[in-house]
């Protein structure tokens, strides 16, 4: 399944994070939560291992939540191709801070490889400018990937999308951890969120703490 | 085609000011929604208001996804559908038993009181058990006095216990809705 000239999986998410900064990233279901998982476990990770169609619509409660914090989502064709409604409702929203980055191998690689939509007809960055998302490119190299990553920290441009043809190979699974599941040392009534956002609702307490 | 004559879309009523009241209460911030004549005055509510963000949904699912991540990022949602968004919702809401986040959603039934549409049956009638299947803890308000009682106790088990809960509004509460030429 291997062409030579597509770019490896694990290489480019490396380097979008290399230099995240306060950036929390979210994983959609399968390889691209491998991915964001071996380029480094962190605090502001969301790793998704279902709820397949949904990582673009928690990056965009995230971000409508946290303005000021750059959000990453970071997701499959086939797991994009699933919640492609939620481009139209991200274009319609238009936050600034929330950047959605599919990682294309025009394929379902966790299945056995079956070929997806974007092999033959449906072009994502098409659909995503066509959803209102104006800022909506193909990125196909190494250097314009890096390019890419320089600026991710911005939260003044978005929304963006940005559709990544790779390498179909099948790599080594890389778990973290945790998934949604399991978050080493949380606050127990936060304890399957990311883990570093400890934001409360105006007029709240926490629950250990009422009488 | 057909005018619309529906009584909750033209006057009203006293038990979505209810409901707005309490989500306020409870500082909810985003409140997706995909559009529903039963939720069509409490909607108008949410989009005049300045603390809150409604955020309308192409698909049911979607919105239970953006409560997570609302949830996340330490703010508080609450989903508005209607009855047959509820079978949308299924595989998503699997969501609620792995993070245990303060899922909310109202439901505005059809389907069972004086259906006109035969194609809401279906969906109306399974409804409440495709929500218990899933793990979600089901109320019903079928008055207008009893929509305050009902939505206090759902939107403190749903935020202060992070228990899934669905408000079921009933078809007979919200009125039947009628296709006049």
């Amino acid at each position: 399944m291997s062409k030579a000239n597509l770019l490896n999986r694990r290489q480019v998410v490396a380097s979008l994070l290399a230099d995240r900064g306060d950036a929390i990233a979210v994983g959609g279901l399968g390889a691209s939560t491998y991915d964001i998982a071996a380029a480094g476990d962190h605090a502001r990770n969301l790793y998704l291992w279902g709820a397949m169609g949904g990582a673009v619509m928690i990056g965009l409660g995230l971000a409508l939540a946290q303005p000021k914090l750059p959000v990453v989502v970071i997701t499959g064709d086939g797991e994009m191709l699933m919640g492609m409604g939620s481009l139209a409702t991200v274009g319609l929203q238009k936050p600034k801070n929330l950047c959605i980055i599919v990682l294309d191998n025009e394929s379902y690689g966790e299945t056995g490889g079956q070929m997806s939509h974007t092999a033959a007809a449906a072009d994502l960055v098409g659909v995503a400018r066509a959803c209102g998302i104006a800022d909506s490119r193909a990125l196909t190299t190494l250097a314009e990937i890096e390019a890419f990553a320089a600026t991710l920290r911005d939260v003044s441009v978005g929304p963006r999308f940005a559709n990544i043809k790779i390498d179909a190979a099948n790599l080594e699974r890389v778990l973290s951890n945790r998934d949604g599941m399991f978050i080493p040392d949380p606050p127990a009534w936060r304890a399957r969120l990311p883990a570093d956002l400890e934001f409360l609702p105006s007029g709240l307490v926490a629950p250990q703490q009422k009488p | 085609m057909h005018a619309r004559a529906d009584a909750s879309a033209n006057s009203v009523s006293s038990w979505p000011e209810d409901i707005f009241a309490i989500l306020q209460r409870f500082d909810v911030r985003q409140v997706p929604y995909v559009p529903d004549a039963g939720h069509s005055q409490l909607i108008a509510r949410v989009l005049g208001e300045p603390s809150m963000r409604g955020i309308a949904l192409t698909t049911e699912e979607e919105g239970v996804a953006l409560l997570l991540g609302a949830w996340a990022g330490g703010q508080r949602g609450v989903l508005l559908m209607q009855s047959s968004g509820v079978g949308n919702c299924i595989n998503m809401l699997s969501l609620t038993q792995i993070f245990r986040f303060p899922f909310l959603a109202l439901v505005t039934m059809r389907g069972e009181w004086g259906e006109f549409n035969p194609w809401q049956v279906p969906m109306g009638t399974s409804t409440q058990g495709v929500l218990e299947l899933a793990g979600v803890r089901v109320l019903r308000a079928s008055h207008p006095d009893e929509v305050r009682e009902v939505m206090e106790a759902a939107a403190g088990q749903a935020y202060d216990a992070c228990t899934p809960t669905a408000v079921l509004l009933s078809q007979r509460l919200i009125g039947t809705k009628v296709f006049v030429k």
